[in-house]
């Protein structure tokens, strides 16, 4: 170290190998949901009836999966950010009690109502996460408490808005009734490309009905919602500033902030932002039942985070892919449905939830390690 | 001699009753490598922590290029040309190099809404930036997690070379690494220097000090007792020195009234 002047060489280390494409895709975290796409894909090709990989056994299982897809993505993305989120599941109710009441209860127009329904969910998950910012506390614990308040006050709510029972309808006439409404209830319910699929059908590229009608009139919009939002979070997590302060905020908040990232106001955005989904799907669901219940979005929490899960986040955070929570969600709308379409007890679905899990999991342990590098 | 990038003159802090710094004075030239020695507990965190503007000094004064400054927050510091590389790093293992290269800094193209992270841009300054350092880094794409300490340290340093430090401290940059490792993180810190920054290099190991240091400066119980310039100490002194020992009172006679 005395000749201070020896410039600085190359140190080539003979023991790393360059990157490959081959480790390249081994280093990506929807590694695993692709894999257990395939796997649930082929195990499903080959017992169950052809018709669920039809064109209408196809929107069948989409459809759920889109719905659970929605709060998987906001789910993915406040786990990548380090944060849990359990109260998303009651959220889905609490906020279709809103959405409901406006529609119904208060005969708000559709735009108002929808407008007050996210501003409810966005402040909820404002004050979530403040509450998990400045009290310290994990949010795994602060958010099971709104997990309970939330499901308490839907029904407290619902009773209230309907003298008595836990169930409000008639969502769908009081949404319809100008064409204003009319409008906006296209947007976040029935079927998007009618008239492509009518096309389609009488061309004969799709299957139809005796009468020629097709036997899949559109694309329903649920499924529109959740390709789009999947397509926008996946671009803002890989592309964007706002992006790489996620991963940074989960990976190491006090590196992040030592490093000029405004950890705290990412965090909060994102329980913002997964309320908004949360809001999103009760929206689309009470429109397409036309009523809403206390029982709405129950559980839902669990599986959004186990379809992340299953997508590659980890639960540590810093780490996770919103396609991969969609792939997840798609797996699970896969097998709920899927089951119905074979002579297996569909009650088998429960099963191969917690069984997934499990061994999303352990994959993604692996993948972690091989990832830093940690042996 | 020249204006000092950075000097701080009888600098105190104090927390409540507890006195961690009672006067020190340190002057860091551009070009030069200064070496803050000191054993656990002598004040060495502390000091870095005011000079870096994270905690407000109780007294003294600091100058930059000759001007008073007061930092109220890291920011200031750092707007100043004035970096710290903390021994965490402030690396994130599980995100790339590049990611971690340009956190909290990210360079966006397009137009809003459109704008996007410019991920070529990244990739190829944070390779570059490697290369110059010597560490091939074949895919910046690959997990902070994977470099090994060393590399980690030079990641660090090179990020706050590139982002226009003028002044650099070091928080024990070799406390935790092996031989090779250490040769090439000082390797780096002498290279640095060459290209006229400052580089505050803290440690306690008198070898590592030795081999890149140009002045070197004791840190004992909150206070600084001298300044040695290279060649006019020996490690033996320095080592006695940290440990406040008895030659204490044939060194300061060395130093020549620097005490």
């Amino acid at each position: 170290m005395t000749d201070r002047s020896s410039p600085t060489e190359l140190i080539p280390d003979e023991r790393i190998r360059p990157a490959s494409v081959v480790t390249r895709i081994l280093r990506r975290p929807e590694l695993g949901a692709v894999l257990g796409l395939v796997i649930v894909t082929v195990f499903f090709i080959g017992i169950a009836n052809p018709v669920m990989f039809e064109l209408s056994g196809i929107v069948n299982f989409m459809a759920p999966a889109a719905q659970l897809g929605i709060l998987a993505i906001g789910a993915s993305l406040l786990m990548v950010g380090g944060e849990f989120d359990l109260s998303v599941g009651s959220m889905v109710a609490f906020a279709g009690l809103i959405f409901a009441a406006c529609v119904v209860t208060f005969g708000l127009p559709l735009p108002v109502a929808i407008v007050i329904t996210f501003a409810c969910a966005a402040a909820f998950g404002f004050f979530n996460g403040q509450l998990v910012l400045y009290t310290g506390l994990p949010s795994f614990i602060v958010t099971l408490a709104f997990l309970f308040v939330l499901r308490g006050l839907s029904l407290v709510g619902l009773k209230w808005a309907t003298g008595g029972a836990t169930q409000l309808r008639g969502v769908r006439e009081a949404a319809t009734d100008t064409p204003l409404d009319a409008f906006f209830y296209n947007i976040f319910s029935g079927d998007a490309f009618e008239g492509l699929f009518a096309w389609l059908a009488a061309h004969d590229w799709i299957a139809k009905f005796p009468n020629g009608q097709p036997k899949v009139t559109g694309v329903p919009v649920e499924i529109i919602w959740f390709v789009a939002l999947a397509i926008l979070a996946a671009v803002v997590l890989a592309r964007t500033r706002y992006g790489n302060w996620i991963f940074a905020s989960g990976g190491d908040p006090n590196a992040a902030r030592n490093s000029g990232v405004p950890t705290r106001r990412v965090k909060t955005s994102l329980f913002v932002v997964t309320a908004c989904c949360a809001a999103l799907v009760a929206i689309l669901t009470v429109l397409d039942a036309g009523s809403t219940d206390a029982r709405r979005g129950f559980q839902k929490e669990f599986e959004a985070i186990i379809a992340a899960v299953i997508g590659g986040c980890l639960l540590t955070g810093g780490y996770g892919s919103v396609i991969g929570a969609a792939i997840g969600s798609v797996i699970f709308g896969m097998v709920l449905i899927g089951l119905t379409y074979t002579s297996i007890d569909q009650d088998w679905y429960l099963v191969f939830l917690g069984g997934m899990l499990l061994m999303a999991v352990f994959f993604n342990n692996i993948i972690r390690k091989r990832v830093t590098g940690e042996r | 001699m020249t204006t000092p990038i950075l000097e701080m003159r009888d600098i105190e802090k104090h927390f409540g009753s507890v006195v961690a710094l009672a006067g020190v004075s340190v002057s860091i030239q551009a070009g030069e490598v200064h070496c803050l020695l000191g054993d656990n507990g002598a004040g060495k965190s502390t000091f870095i922590k005011t000079m870096s503007g994270v905690h407000r000094l109780t007294k003294g004064e600091m100058f930059v290029n000759g001007e008073p400054v007061h930092f109220t927050s890291p920011r200031q510091a750092l707007d100043a040309g004035i970096a710290t590389v903390y021994q965490d790093l402030a690396m994130i293992p599980l995100m790339s190099v590049t990611r971690n290269f340009f956190m909290g800094r990210e360079p966006v193209k397009g137009i809003w809404p459109f704008r996007f992270m410019d991920m070529g841009f990244c990739d190829r300054v944070t390779r570059e930036e490697m290369k110059r350092i010597g560490i091939d880094v074949r895919d910046p794409g690959q997990a902070v997690g994977t470099l090994s300490g060393g590399e980690r340290q030079c990641v660090a340093i090179s990020r706050a070379v590139y982002f226009g430090a003028k002044v650099l401290i070091l928080d024990e940059p070799t406390s935790a690494l092996g031989v090779r490792q250490t040769s090439m993180v000082l390797k780096y810190i002498d290279m640095v220097r060459k290209r006229g920054l400052g580089v505050v290099f803290i440690t306690h190991n008198v070898r590592h000090a030795m081999a890149v240091g140009d002045r070197f400066t004791v840190l004992n119980r909150g206070r600084t007792l001298g300044t040695a310039v290279r060649g006019e100490i020996s490690a033996d002194e320095l080592q006695n020195l940290m440990a406040g020992g008895k030659e204490l009172a044939d060194l300061s006679a060395e130093l020549g009234g620097t005490v």
